[in-house]
């Protein structure tokens, strides 16, 4: 009786001492990259492409970066959206649950998940080369989708395969095909669609090994999808290893930008998901 | 009638079967109001085996319009393998094999060209739990009409009223059409889902259990209706409570091991039961 209730005490310390720990590092985190980047975020920063010697400490801004980052990232979600939501769909409505096509194409999308996003850089890169493409805002946003769809995929099928067979055979015995089907489907996995693309941005945002050769780095918007775009992950990469100290500090704010972007897309997401979770069905 | 070939009736609409119904001389058909001509469902020799597991042996059946039917036999004898056989959404299990035939309105479900979005819509299905889908109330009930073309909104108004009232839903909700199906009691759930099936104008309800996730009100609130859907509808029920087949059935067919045992009228069965093993299960000697 008495050892139960000290084990019982002693996991529960664990487990809050876990939770501290992660909260910790979170915190830490933000004040290092706020101490430091917070004086530099100044409206001229976020307003303003960069200026002549900006590298060097002069004036100017990251907006090209921020743009280009906006820009890679919409575009990627939405075509990892168009491309991940089909192959959810075909593996868990029209494939049966022993089929080994499905079997195969979980276990590939595991794989591909765990490839570092350098790779898919380099795998990018090569292929350009063979068609003879510089970098490019294209580039970029193709091999930042190829980087996501395996989370997309990963994490809405975790939620599609919990959906019960009777949901769908309740859609079939009102006559509806299995693509109308689906549509059923699509409402009931809507919260852990809202997840999964809050994951993939998350991800798409901050990588900075996938956009090295592919999106490449320039100091303007990109107007075309054939110029090569900058990218906040690579513009702290840049700035921080800059030798003079005002550079640096520009990094950090870059850094605490792109936490703060985030961070905002992760609360406005959770919002939404609350909405979209309304009519779901336990 | 059954005598033309079921090729010939592949397309016939509910309508132009019961056009069939009638003789070649024009003679007007002697039938009760609400029941059309060829809408008994025919089940001959049917098997269905999944796998290696012969479920359904050598099915033979003739289930009424306008009446209640009940399946019953002890669980794991393929009560609910036949009712999905009936509407064919045994058809998406692996490895399901079905032999026989299955005649509704003159046509073979398992034919070679019938669509079987077509079959399904012939047949409400009421599951063991209720499956709302997740929508507003209302749209649960237009879900199904949408599917078949009907877009008027003034029409879906009309048909989510009428659907809720025969489903005696209507007073309860009225007041909350768009709030989420899944804000609703499971007994409403039930209703809702039922008010679903009937949505869709379909001639028959099937029930699998229906009744067995429900509270013993809400239970009897669905056993009034299945009596009252008579009248319109062919119910086919599936139940291994043996006192609602008591209160309820018209017939009653005995499933044991995947074949039947016994079917007829249910004061015949449950009356004097020809087999013994009919006596045995009625009698609790198993269940
Ligand atoms: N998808 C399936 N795969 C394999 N066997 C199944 C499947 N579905 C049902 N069965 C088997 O078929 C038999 C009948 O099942 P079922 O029709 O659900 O019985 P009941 O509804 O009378 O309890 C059971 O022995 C069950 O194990
Ligand atoms: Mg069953």
């Amino acid at each position: 009786m008495k050892l139960k209730f000290v084990e019982e005490r002693i996991f529960n310390l664990l487990m809050v001492l876990a939770t501290l720990v992660v909260f910790g590092f979170f915190a830490s985190i933000i004040w290092t990259i706020a101490r430091t980047g917070f004086p530099s975020l100044t409206w001229e920063m976020v307003s303003q492409l960069p200026g002549g010697g900006f590298y060097l400490g002069k004036d100017g801004g990251i907006l090209n970066a921020i743009a280009g980052s906006l820009m890679i990232v919409f575009a990627s979600t939405l075509l990892g959206l168009a491309i991940s939501i089909p192959i959810v769909f075909y593996i868990n409505v029209y494939l049966k649950k022993a089929s080994r096509l499905a079997y195969f194409a979980r276990l590939s999308f595991d794989v591909l998940f765990g490839i570092p996003s350098i790779v898919y850089g380099a795998f990018a890169f090569t292929i350009m080369i063979f068609f003879g493409l510089k970098t490019s805002l294209l580039g970029g946003i193709i091999v930042i989708t190829l980087l996501i769809i395996p989370i997309f995929v990963r994490s809405m099928d975790e939620v599609a395969k919990s959906v019960s067979k009777d949901l769908l055979d309740a859609a079939y015995s009102l006559g509806a095909t299995k693509l109308e089907s689906c549509g059923v489907v699509l409402r009931q996995i809507a919260p852990g669609i809202a997840t999964a693309t809050l994951l993939s941005v998350g991800r798409a945002i901050g990588d900075a090994a996938g956009v090295l050769f592919t999106a490449g780095f320039t100091d303007n918007i990109p107007t075309a999808l054939n110029e090569p775009a900058a990218t906040l992950p690579l513009s702290v990469f840049f700035q921080l290893s800059s030798p003079i100290p005002e550079v640096r500090e520009r990094a950090y704010a870059a850094a605490l930008l792109l936490t703060i972007i985030v961070l905002v897309l992760s609360v406005t997401g959770r919002l939404v998901t609350g909405r979209f979770s309304k009519n779901r069905i336990k | 009638m059954f005598a033309t070939p079921s090729i010939l009736r592949m397309f016939a609409h509910p309508a132009g079967s019961a056009a069939a119904g009638t003789t070649s001389t024009g003679k007007p058909p002697v039938l009760k109001v609400g029941k059309k001509p060829g809408s008994e469902i025919k089940v001959s020799n049917l098997n269905v085996s999944i796998g290696n597991n012969h479920i359904l042996k050598n099915i033979d059946l003739e289930i009424p319009n306008n009446k209640i039917t009940c399946i019953i036999g002890p669980s794991g004898c393929g009560k609910s393998t036949l009712l999905k056989t009936i509407n064919r959404l045994i058809d998406d299990s692996e490895k399901v094999k079905v032999n026989g035939e299955i005649i509704i309105d003159g046509e073979n479900i398992y034919g070679k060209r019938v669509e079987v979005t077509h079959i399904r819509r012939k047949m409400g299905l009421l599951s063991q739990r209720p499956i709302p889908l997740p929508m507003s109330i209302f749209d649960n009930i237009t879900f199904g009409c949408k599917l078949h073309g009907v877009r008027n909104k003034k029409q879906l108004k009309q048909i989510v009223e009428e659907n809720l009232r025969a489903a005696g839903l209507w007073d309860e909700v009225k007041d909350r059409l768009h709030a989420p199906a899944s804000s609703l009691s499971i007994g409403q759930q039930q209703r809702l889902c039922l008010a679903r099936g009937l949505a869709i104008k379909p001639q028959f309800i099937l029930g699998d259990e229906s009744t067995s996730a429900l509270d013993p009100i809400s239970s009897r609130h669905i056993e009034n209706l299945f009596v009252k859907l008579k009248e319109k509808y062919g119910v086919v029920l599936v139940t291994h409570t043996l006192r609602q087949a008591l209160r309820i059935a018209d017939y009653v067919v005995f499933i044991y091991l995947g074949e039947v045992v016994e079917s007829g009228p249910a004061k015949e069965l449950f009356n004097a039961p020809k087999h013994e093993l009919t006596k045995q299960y009625l009698s609790g000697v198993f269940s």
